[in-house]
């Protein structure tokens, strides 16, 4: 490991530079929580729990060439956690939230030694088994982990010097974007080091990765494992937020969803990722008012966003392959390379 | 009867066939020769259709068929035995000769023609085409391509991998079928001097441009031209 | 021992359903090496259609064609629209695609028919056969499912083996470029591929039915246990997917019956782990190494 480690140095202006941003990003979301009601306050912890799982998926896929459609069942390992620490074990949110991560982490081990064997559809295939078959493992064992119904958890309270008229909510999402900016540093500084260039060797020419020394199977399982702490901790958040864990929150769909977010926001990219998750939570709000206003059947509108992420995927790979964060990024140096044209004039 | 004009081809930004013009009449053996890189390899593919061209053109009997795509081309008639042979290694040798005529239906040639050409075909008819060895292999491909009963032959590098003798005996053949069937044969060698003892004409090709064009006799007695570019 | 009788003759039965799964997705990643992580939804909306033909006709007969004619169409549309343009690109985006046109369908079943699970008739008795007083777990729909199964797989490799159209799908999808090059239109070899296939995924569809709640997620262990089963043959031998699909049934079989079936989907991804890491080829493979 001493090895990896030492590809995972790095130069400490990076360091400076992405603790930079997100302290700029922190101080953006607190001054827009003030400026939301309680609702939005609940969607914006909604997005950055989002984020944390989209971040670790995104890098996965993008960075490392691996698909999982598995995410969804590692979340629900990290909310589930959150919930018997919290519920049953009385723990506080912040080491409730670390063991979170750290117990997906260790299920992410094995799951990603085994991923680092398995290509393309295969690898697909066996994080969808994984995906169906674990939350069956909470039907087998519902005395502990409360069965059909879950386990659930009290809000967490905000503490008292911020005022009597502090949202809970509000708190919700002070927590959940906190989650989000240490994810943020976190695979920003990741995947710029050493260890960002060996998952891209090993996506783009594996063999070739392998024969420059490469350890193409520990790259890729550590890689795995990364995006497994983020789904737990993504999945820990939204227990938190959702005051509840139980198998109907994790079905296949969350992780079609999931996949749906970051393509749309463009693969491999945290920014894709930001996107992603602003999708995943503002489509559905967006087709209920749809279907009110066009006064669409219950079944077509609880439908709706389903055959919207359908769409989604299929227009993305054959029309729009880089997401919004490709057209973004097309946009800007489309207004580069016009500006500097200007200039030359 | 194959024409071809001014044909070029690009591999991204790369030129690998730059103008090249040619004319193959039936019954007649053109030999296209040159270095490795020369280009040879895309001209066939860029005739077959398989390759798009990025200029010129190219016409079988009149017809032009420049931008049409290969199952269409070799529905015209024109067959193309790779380099490689391309043999379907999964199918058996009955098999892959059967594809070869598929697209004729009724005017396809009867596989015993074939049999009696390559006694050593049907001998293993039934056998899957991995186990054929190289010469029985390229026996195949020129087979399989027979058997649609085509007017233009392309033929790309058919002694490739073949002991001296054997590619001797194939280049022997090519010459009696061009003759006999009245086949138009285009054939890329780099194996010059056997390429050229059964050819009426002969096209140097380097970097993609003809660099020369004569009788074969005469193409062989330039001893500059062969040390710098046919290797003899 | 009875017990053990009656779940190897279930694992039989459902085995076969798998078996006809596992054979769709082994045509069409042979034919154009993608597996259709769709075919599971693919199924559910020709049985939906079957559903409602069914009920509006009284006839089960018309039911499963109409089912199997819709597949026909259904598969050919896809690969034709959707899939063509990424057969050639990276496998990624054709996962991607895959399961857009899953969640689609999913997403279009549940607008027209609904999210409420219903029922679906079988085409024989259900009760199982008396053999020597005690009732055996074994129907005549089992017997049914098998034949039909059994009878379609002979008639896909009939078709593969002994026509020309078999042979110039195989060609299209050993070697696409030497099948051009003889005169073979592989585009619609491929299209044919997968229609053939979605037929095949469509049989499955009406007959595992009746055992199945009809919701639009229901179908969705279906996919996978026919994955695990395709993957247990190997992708690449449709004899395979039949063995592979016979082993997963009998399998899943004593796991739900001596474990319960809420078991079941977990079985079946340490099954699917267990063959992938021994195997990755399948047990049918011959062991090719990835090329390099």
């Amino acid at each position: 490991m001493s090895a990896l480690a030492a590809r995972a140095k790095l130069p400490r202006s990076t360091m400076l530079r992405s603790l930079a941003l997100v302290v700029l990003v922190g101080v953006v979301l607190l001054i827009v929580s003030y400026q939301l009601g309680p609702f939005d306050d609940l969607q914006l912890a909604n997005g950055a729990f989002y984020f944390a799982v989209l971040a670790g998926l995104t890098m996965l896929a993008g960075l490392s060439g691996q698909i999982s459609l598995g995410h969804g069942a590692l979340m629900a390992v990290g909310a589930y956690t959150v919930a018997l620490l919290i519920g049953n074990e009385g723990w506080a949110v912040v080491p409730a939230l670390a063991a979170a991560t750290l117990v997906t982490a260790i299920v992410g081990v094995p799951v990603g030694v085994a991923a680092s064997r398995l290509r393309g559809p295969y690898l697909a295939g066996a994080t969808l088994a994984f995906a169906v078959g674990l939350p069956a493992v909470a039907d087998k064992f519902s005395g502990t982990f409360g069965g059909e119904n879950g386990l659930s958890i009290n809000p967490p309270t905000p503490p008292s010097f911020l005022g009597a008229s502090f949202s809970i909510e509000q708190w919700e999402a002070w927590i959940a974007c906190a989650g989000a900016l240490v994810v943020l540093f976190v695979l920003w500084n990741l995947t710029q080091s050493g260890l960002g260039r060996s998952m891209r060797a090993v996506r783009d020419e594996e063999i070739a990765a392998a024969l420059c020394g490469l350890r193409v199977g520990r790259t890729q399982a550590f890689a795995f494992t990364v995006s497994a702490a983020c789904a737990g901790l993504g999945g820990g958040l939204l227990a938190l937020v959702l005051q509840l864990a139980q198998p109907g929150a994790f079905p296949l769909q969350l992780s079609l969803s999931l996949l749906t977010g970051i393509v749309v926001g463009g693969l491999g990219s945290l920014a894709g990722a930001a996107w992603g998750a602003a999708v995943l939570v503002l489509l559905p709000r967006w087709t209920n008012d749809l279907a009110h206003s066009f006064s669409l059947s219950n079944n077509v509108s609880s439908n709706l966003p389903l055959a919207i992420y359908g769409v989604v995927l299929i227009g993305a790979m054959l029309v729009w392959p880089s997401g919004i964060q490709g057209g973004v990024r097309a946009l800007v140096g489309w207004a580069l390379r016009a500006r500097s044209s200007r200039e030359k004039d | 009867m194959l024409r071809i004009e001014k044909l070029s081809t690009h591999y991204g930004a790369v030129r690998a066939v730059q103008e090249v013009s040619l004319t193959v009449e039936p019954g007649t053996v053109t030999a296209v020769l040159g270095p490795n890189g020369a280009g040879k390899t895309s001209l066939l593919r860029t005739i077959s259709g398989l390759q798009r061209a990025s200029g010129g053109s190219v016409a079988l009997d009149g017809e032009d068929i420049t931008r049409m795509a290969v199952e269409d081309i070799v529905r015209r008639g024109l067959a193309h035995v790779p380099e490689g042979r391309g043999v379907i290694t999964e199918l058996t040798v009955e098999d892959n000769l059967r594809l070869g005529g598929l697209w004729r239906r009724h005017g396809a040639a009867p596989a015993s023609e074939i049999y009696e050409l390559f006694p050593r075909l049907q001998e293993r008819k039934a056998q899957p085409a991995s186990r054929l060895s190289g010469g029985e292999r390229q026996m195949l491909s020129i087979g399989r391509a027979l058997m649609a009963r085509p007017r233009v032959l392309l033929l790309d590098e058919p002694s490739l991998g073949l002991a001296p003798l054997l590619a001797s005996q194939i280049m022997g053949l090519v010459r009696h079928l061009c003759e006999t069937l009245e086949l138009a044969v285009l054939l890329v060698e780099q194996n010059a001097r056997s390429a050229l003892s059964i050819a009426d004409r002969g096209l140097v090709l380097d970097l993609g441009r003809v660099v020369a064009e004569d009788d074969p006799r005469r193409l062989a007695a330039d001893e500059g031209l062969r040390h710098a570019y046919l290797g003899f | 021992m009875t017990k053990f009788i009656d779940l190897t003759l279930n694992g039989i039965s459902t085995g076969a359903i798998y078996a006809a799964v596992a054979l769709s997705l082994v045509l069409i990643w042979r034919a154009t090496r993608i597996v259709n992580f769709a075919q599971g939804a693919m199924l559910m909306f020709t049985t939906f259609i079957a559903s409602a033909v069914i009920n509006s006709t009284g006839s089960y007969v018309l039911g499963l064609l109409v089912a199997l004619a819709s597949g026909l169409v259904l598969g050919a549309v896809v690969e034709r629209v959707v899939m063509r343009p990424v057969e050639s690109a990276p496998p990624l985006n054709a996962v991607i695609v895959a399961l857009g046109v899953y969640t689609l369908l999913v997403a279009v079943a549940g607008m027209i028919w609904g999210n409420t699970p219903r029922s679906f008739p079988a085409a024989f008795s259900l009760r199982g056969y008396e053999v020597g007083g005690t009732r055996l777990l074994f129907s005549p729909n089992d017997s049914f499912i098998v034949l039909v199964v059994i009878a379609a797989a002979l008639g896909l490799a009939l078709l593969f083996q002994r026509t020309s159209l078999g042979l110039r799908m195989r060609a299209a999808a050993f070697q696409p470029e030497v099948a051009r090059m003889l005169g073979v239109r592989v585009g619609q070899m491929f299209t044919v591929g997968w229609a053939l296939a979605a037929v095949a995924g469509s049989l499955a569809g009406v007959l595992v039915a009746p055992s199945v709640f009809l919701g639009p997620n229901d179908f969705d262990p279906i996919l996978i246990i026919g994955f695990v089963a395709a993957v247990l043959g190997g992708l690449d031998s449709p004899p395979g997917a039949v063995v592979g699909g016979l082993l997963a049934g009998l399998a899943l079989s004593y796991v739900s019956g001596y474990e319960g079936s809420s078991l079941v989907p977990l079985a079946a991804l340490v099954l699917l782990v267990a063959v992938l890491m021994v195997r990755p080829g399948g047990l049918f493979s011959a062991s090719k190494e990835r090329r390099v």
